[in-house]
């Protein structure tokens, strides 16, 4: 496998992202794999931000554990990210705004300055310019066909102005040269590898499976890593059909979700940690009144406001126990956006088949960072069946009545004969309430009884239905890594390296993280010889959540809560020390 | 965008079918309690408009009010405290082929509800909020609301209330509803007038009623307002003057008003979501079969 870590840095408001998204969109249309990473602060001008976009002709999962080419903005990029560039790699940077000696870079890494700012004023004096110089230096040493990124640059900048795209075009073409009449392509400089690929992030993923499930309505209050759910589904609201609602707040964002679906839709919304705390209330009431519902939930870095646009898997512990007394639930754990697109898929089709509410858990890292996809691995052909089930015919509807299942015919209003009055108080079947002058009636004490069972049964079917644990890697491997979400991603970049240093690992991994399918993870867990358990969060909350489910105590721990996404080489390290 | 080719309406058989009426659950209120004059004039203004009862959604939150969905033969959704309004909204936007008439307490509507109040109303989403406003928390057994008068002893203010009421008649006209009344429970006729009138508007349409508590508020009594309301619509007073609406809506006193304060049209949120001109939401097709051009955007 070879691979080649392209990185920008400089301050939030340079465009840093766009020229990243820029480098990143090439090499997928070149048919490679990328990763790309978007590090940024909860600043909207200055600090320090960066992109790095890793492409591989094999399959990157993490933004990896080195730079190749590093085009610096400022100095401080130099400063921060120079160290980890390797050697046979490059430094861009433009003479005009500082200098770098070769003294200041690791050994065989060679600073190339680019005059991206006298390129940029022979058409315009908006310095923002300058950057397509930079891109166009930064493309050469990065094996980029030209004519692919002036396609590139002329679809990201669509219909804007004309001449913007033109003079994007000329000053990147300026720089392509520059760089090739002074410095060299890189040595793992890629070729293109056949089709191109399809390039999103989690969140795009999540929102585009959303709509695939046949999501109809959306309601969302802004925050950090969920806002490009509502972003995409709002930019595509009209043509794809689907409602798309900024709340007031988050209290009111999940109430019109259960509001909107008790009517008859496909509904969800989403959030981070702060806003899901809000919604934690009415979470209890979906799963009281026995509403189909869609959570989103994009952990940051806690606790409280925490670190707004860093990552964690914090929130687990709070998704498995939100909302008073208890009711079915169930929490899905995409790795990355691919998965992320199935898992929405999945998550509707869970909410809809037990009535209750169904837990996406994303997080910063996946939810903002960019991986290729391939276009067989979205399929649009999901099926969509009407919602409508119960005909209007059925005498004595009992809109909860006990089954095996727990799962009861569910109406929904406009439908003739089949008037039910959905409570958050407790009810018997037909929905009358047992909370007010039947309380603590012999019975109706029973009624509590069996309906609370009826609903707990659900837990049973929705650990069947859910995604099942998987086994990646050689089953008898010494070492065997427990990992769940975007954590998932660092794993399995870290196994290949151990097995090219020639240590097998398997990994075993959740993308359902509650209920667990015990019957499925027991035997695998019990399986293994070594267990490492790598989870971004304080505590260890799956580990301990393994532990209460199925009695399982995994052998050793990697931890990290530092905010920043797990890189490859940490997970190696740990590995070679318990191996 | 244009009607595209939706389900038959599962909903459809219209007029020939039960108008809605009392369920088969009676109300478990306190004897004397406001509520029961709202309970049977929303029943006398849905009768009146012979609205089928599966066309019908009544929505509440919490407090002894909020159990009046359950005396109704229509749909009804009785949630948790202080959320009428977005669960309301929801089930409008899912289907505005639907009645929806929103209920609950002043605790509910005007305190942990209040952020919601204001931002529905500036919606103007067409729905029909009525509240029971006995201006002291009843199924808590008795600590001040949001309304309770300056003053007023209760058992969470037992020197007295040292807050200013909120007034939610004044604060519908600041926040952009489209119809504006007051009620009393003590005249279910001009009450069940107002329900009416304001199930037909087109728009928000918020219905505060005096509906006394017998148990726990001693002031405000049916007593009480028997000897001060008068009827707008006995006074010369043109809804259609916002000024005079804002002036009436600060009498309080001897004379206390009910009847109609605001009325004004303007296009609903309904009237305005792009996506709703296809019809009900609920009826429209759904998925993504077919648009795999849609991924091209991220090639």
């Amino acid at each position: 496998m070879t691979e080649l870590a392209v990185r920008i840095g400089g301050q939030a408001g340079d465009g840093i992202a766009s020229i990243g998204e820029s480098i990143a969109r090439s090499f997928s249309r070149m048919g490679l794999h990328v990763f790309g990473l978007n590090a940024y602060q909860s600043v909207i001008r200055g600090g320090h931000v960066w992109f790095q976009a890793r492409a591989s002709d094999g399959r990157p999962y993490s933004p990896g554990d080195g730079t190749d080419i590093l085009y610096a903005l400022d100095k401080a990029t130099v400063d921060i990210h120079g160290a980890g560039v390797r050697p046979g790699g490059a430094v861009l940077f433009d003479p005009e705004k500082f200098s770098v000696a070769p003294s200041e870079l690791p050994a065989g890494v060679t600073p190339l300055g680019v005059p991206t700012l006298q390129i940029a004023r022979k058409y315009t004096s908006q310095s923002i310019l300058q950057n397509a110089g930079g891109i166009g230096a930064t493309a050469f040493l990065a094996g980029i066909p030209l004519p692919l990124l002036h396609e590139v640059l002329t679809d990201s900048f669509g219909r804007k102005a004309g001449e913007i795209v033109d003079w994007n075009v000329g000053a990147s073409a300026e720089g392509y040269r520059f760089a090739e009449a002074h410095g060299h392509a890189h040595d793992h400089a890629l070729s293109r590898q056949g089709e191109p690929k399809l390039l999103m992030n989690g969140n795009t993923a999540i929102a585009l499976g959303a709509a695939a499930a046949g999501c109809k309505f959306l309601s969302q209050y802004p925050m950090t890593p969920a806002s490009s759910i509502m972003h995409w589904l709002a930019a595509h609201s009209t043509a794809l059909g689907v409602v798309v609602k900024q709340a007031e707040d988050e209290l009111a964002a999940i109430n019109m979700a259960i509001g909107a679906s008790f009517a008859g839709v496909r509904a969800m919304t989403a959030t981070s940690g702060g806003g899901f705390s809000l919604m934690v209330e009415a979470l209890g009431m979906a799963g009281m009144t026995e509403t189909p519902l869609v959570v989103v939930e994009a952990q940051r870095a806690g606790p409280s406001t925490g670190l707004p646009t860093k990552t964690e898997q914090g929130d687990l512990n709070m998704m498995l126990g939100a909302g008073q007394g208890e009711f079915p639930r169930a929490i899905l754990a995409p790795s990355c956006p691919a998965e992320a697109y199935r898992s929405m898929i999945d998550a509707f089709r869970l909410a809809e088949e037990f009535q209750t509410p169904i837990l996406v858990a994303s997080d910063l890292h996946l939810s903002e960072n960019f991986m290729t996809v391939d276009r067989s691995e979205i399929d649009l052909n999901v099926p969509v069946p009407s919602l409508f089930t119960v005909p209007p015919s059925e005498t004595n509807y009992l809109r909860y009545q006990y089954t095996d299942s727990g799962v009861s015919p569910r109406a929904i209003p406009g439908q003739p004969g089949l008037m039910f009055v959905a409570g958050s108080d407790e009810h018997d079947e037909r929905g009358h309430l047992v909370s007010d002058i039947h309380a603590g009636i012999p019975r109706y004490v029973t009624e509590r009884q069996r309906m609370m069972e009826k609903r707990m049964r659900k837990l049973g079917g929705l650990a069947r239905a859910a995604p099942l644990p998987v086994l990646e890697g050689p089953p008898d491997a010494p070492l065997t890594f427990v990992a769940w979400g975007s954590t998932v991603g660092a794993v399995r970049d870290a196994r290949a390296e151990l097995a090219a240093g020639g240590k097998a690992t398997n990994l075993l991994r959740f993308p359902t993280v509650y209920p667990i399918a015990a019957d499925a993870a027991r035997p695998l867990l019990e399986k293994a010889r070594r267990t490492l358990l790598v989870e971004a969060n304080f505590s260890g909350q799956f580990g301990r959540l393994l532990r209460a489910e199925l009695g399982f105590a995994c052998s050793d721990r990697l931890l990290k809560y530092d905010g920043e996404p797990f890189l490859p080489h940490e997970i190696v390290a740990r590995a070679l020390e318990v191996m | 965008m244009s009607q595209t080719a939706a389900p038959p309406r599962p909903t459809g058989l219209g007029a020939a079918l039960p108008v809605v009426g009392k369920s088969d659950t009676r109300p478990t209120w306190c004897p004397g309690c406001g509520d029961f004059g709202v309970v049977a004039a929303v029943e006398m203004a849905v009768k009146r408009l012979q609205l089928p009862s599966h066309t019908v959604v009544v929505i509440s939150g919490i407090g002894c009010s909020s159990n009046l969905p359950h005396f109704l033969s229509s749909y009804g959704f009785h949630g948790i405290h202080g959320r009428v309004l977005p669960v309301a909204e929801g089930i409008r936007w899912a289907n505005h082929g639907l009645t929806v008439i929103g209920t609950g307490g002043d605790g509910d509507g005007f305190g942990i509800g209040a952020g919601h109040f204001v931002h529905a109303m500036r919606r103007n989403v067409d729905l029909t909020y009525v509240t029971m406003d006995n201006q002291i928390y009843g199924l808590t057994t008795g600590q001040a609301s949001p309304t309770s008068t300056m003053g007023q002893k209760t058992k969470s203010t037992p020197n007295g209330v040292i807050e200013n009421p909120i007034d939610p008649v004044s604060l519908a006209l600041a926040s952009g509803a489209t119809y504006i009344a007051r009620g009393f429970s003590g005249d279910v006729k001009h009450l069940a007038d107002l329900v009416a009138n304001g199930i037909q508007h087109k728009g928000f349409s918020f219905v505060d009623v005096f509906s006394p508590c017998v148990t726990y508020n001693k002031i405000n009594t049916f007593d009480f307002f028997r000897q001060r309301v008068y009827k707008l619509e006995s006074a010369g007073h043109d809804p259609t003057d916002l000024v005079a609406a804002w002036q009436r809506s600060l009498e309080w006193g001897d004379k206390i008003p009910i009847g109609l304060f605001y009325k004004t049209d303007r296009p609903t949120y309904e009237d305005l979501e792009e996506v709703l001109a296809a019809g009900p939401l609920a009826l429209q097709p759904a998925g993504l079969r077919g648009k795999e051009s849609l991924l091209d955007e991220f090639v």
